[in-house]
């Protein structure tokens, strides 16, 4: 029998999630340099045929799906067990999970439970054919440095990737459905999920949707100019961010601040007005497609990110890009 | 109500900085601070406790430096605490961390509740929290921004990536705690007092019983292969002594000709 690598699918109210797609599309190239299977594993409550269908869309050959009314959604308790058991059984090389609230939450569990390695918030992934291992990189300190960590005697291999980090790309195969009808028996209801409650961004555009973000930093000197910032953002249909030394003085709400300790955000493009650039903050915006820099300071850490650097003062730049954006629309 | 609260010892992200030359960080001189996020795990701890009382215990894994970390703790109102230090616990990672601190979790003993901040600001893994539970084998809930406690049981709320959901969970329970939380208060000069004179207990390999080959390197899954610089921007452009009419325009065309506007 093959082996096998695992993506997990995880859905919401019936339907998978975009990074599990975007799993799937590096999964394939994985397949197809470790001749391993590509498979995905769903748990869920129903609708299994269309959300199979789905991932077939994306080449799983094969889809484990659990199925019992209580896992219609992430409880950490079930899903962590059933899905540890399925891995016990079929003893899949590689699992892969997307780094969201509930992904980050279950594979921790999930690794501890089976004493295997796990690499968090993965910017690539590679595999080693001669050592048979899977090459997970992820940033530390902030994306300063990278580093490459492998799981040698541990098997399966788990990682978790941020959404937005590879690409989706369609590629249908015929899959097969291995349906099972779990029993949650035996493991004890010690949690119980009583509301959801859905919020409406506090800003009028969201961070994480935002295909652009221009975000202000201690440079703006007063928190009266983030109107200046939220000016062209509205001109751009932009999102607003702000480094953490404006949240912490109560400059702007913590909705906005982008950084380690804040959002991590990947837009189209990044502009960055006033902002210095400490680790804390690249490391929540460095994997922006495009970075563009607006300081007085020119040896400011901020540019050694940017693609584009504008060397000057915030205070005339920012006004005559909105200036020149509402000639344009006029 | 008996409450842990998990910290680390970062050092402050806010000052390290790079040798652009060799790729390494500057540490010299960096500060250590209680990792924020475990900031607001302790402050919701000490909230918890005026509430419905009890005791707030900390703990902390690392060098023996890390003391530092649990007196400021106790500075802000943390009853007692207890450093997890041992040559033997090197090179740890979260799947070593979890299950050393489980260990001490439970040598403490009869623990209503266990508290971490969302993740560290060094690894940003959010693995130990999630790990811990395991092995004590009680409920996790992570990010959560609001705990309340009543018949036994905890309410929480967990912040997901769309608003919130409420979980009613058994105790004894874990939950990692994000920044929305709280803001962990001052130290008050009693703390102070109490700071300066606690007396912190260090607990190694043998005080934990710990399986020798589930601790440090050798307990460890994940190795680390290679570390590496970034790969550099190569076609960076920086711009300087131009009017900002001339920026203004080519920020513009920059984005237009990306199709971003």
């Amino acid at each position: 029998m093959s082996k096998e690598i695992w993506v997990f699918a995880e859905q919401h109210d019936g339907v998978v999630a975009n990074v599990v797609f975007e799993l799937l599309t590096k999964g394939r190239e994985l397949a197809e340099k470790s001749g391993f299977t590509l498979c995905s594993v769903l748990l869920t409550a129903g609708n299994e045929e269309a959300m199979c269908q789905s991932l077939y869309d994306y080449g799983a050959k094969k889809v484990y799906v659990l199925k019992n009314e209580k896992l219609a959604y992430y409880q950490n308790d079930f899903y962590a067990r059933t899905l540890s058991k399925l891995i016990q059984e079929h003893t899949p090389e590689i699992v892969l999970y997307g780094a969201s609230s509930e992904g980050r939450s279950l594979a921790p569990t999930v690794a501890a439970m089976l004493h295997v390695g796990l690499t968090a918030d993965c910017t690539q992934l590679d595999f080693d054919t001669e050592a048979g291992n899977l090459l997970q990189t992820r940033p530390a300190f902030g994306g300063n440095i990278m580093a490459t960590i492998i799981s040698p005697n541990h098997r399966p291999q788990m990682a978790t990737v941020r959404s937005n980090v590879f690409k989706k790309e369609q590629a249908t195969v015929a899959g097969e459905c291995v349906l099972n009808e779990v029993s949650l028996e035996g493991i004890p209801e010690r949690m119980r999920r009583v509301k959801v409650v859905k919020e409406t961004a506090a800003c009028a555009v969201d961070l994480n949707a935002a295909d652009i973000i221009v975000a202000g930093g201690r440079g703006l000197a007063c928190p009266e100019k983030f109107a200046m910032i939220e000016e062209l953002a509205n001109e751009m249909g932009a999102a607003v961010g702000a480094s953490r030394a404006t949240v912490d003085a109560g400059w702007i709400s913590h909705h906005n601040q982008v950084g380690q300790t804040g959002k991590t955000v990947c837009p189209k493009a990044y502009i960055a007005c006033g902002i210095s650039g400490a680790i804390q903050h690249l490391a929540g915006m460095q994997s922006s497609d495009f970075i563009i820099a607006i300081n007085k300071d020119k040896s400011a850490p901020i540019f050694d990110v940017a693609d584009l650097g504008l060397v000057g003062d915030l205070n005339e730049i920012v006004p005559e890009i909105t200036k020149q954006l509402k000639a344009a629309k006029a | 109500m008996r409450i842990v609260v998990c910290i680390k010892q970062v050092p402050d992200s806010d000052k390290v900085t790079i040798d652009r030359e060799t790729n390494r960080l500057n540490r010299t001189g960096v500060p250590s601070i209680i990792n924020p996020f475990d900031e607001n795990a302790l402050e919701m701890a000490l909230q918890l406790k005026a509430t419905y009382g009890g005791t707030v215990t900390v703990i902390s894994m690392g060098p023996p430096q890390a003391e530092e970390a649990l007196r400021s703790a106790i500075a802000c109102g943390a009853d007692d605490a207890v450093l997890l230090s041992d040559r033997k616990f090197g090179g740890a990672d979260t799947w070593a961390t979890s299950y050393t601190i489980s260990l001490a979790i439970k040598k403490l003993g009869d623990v209503d509740l266990v508290l971490f901040g969302k993740q560290a600001i060094d690894g940003d893994t959010a693995q130990v929290g999630p790990g811990v539970a395991n092995f004590l084998d009680i409920p996790v809930v992570t990010y959560i921004k609001d705990c309340k406690f009543e018949n036994n049981a905890f309410t929480v709320e967990k912040v997901t990536e769309d608003g919130y959901e409420v979980w009613e969970v058994d105790a004894p329970a874990a939950f990692t705690v994000v920044k929305e939380a709280n803001q962990l208060r001052l130290p008050s000069i009693r703390g102070k007092m109490a700071a300066k004179k606690a007396v912190i207990p260090v607990w190694g390999v043998e005080d934990l019983n710990a399986d020798l080959n589930l601790i440090g390197l050798s307990g460890s899954p994940t190795k680390v292969s290679k570390v590496f610089a970034p790969p550099v921007k190569t076609n960076k452009e920086i711009v300087e002594d131009k009017e900002p009419a001339e920026m203004a325009a080519m920020l513009i065309s920059k984005l237009k000709e990306r199709n971003v506007l």
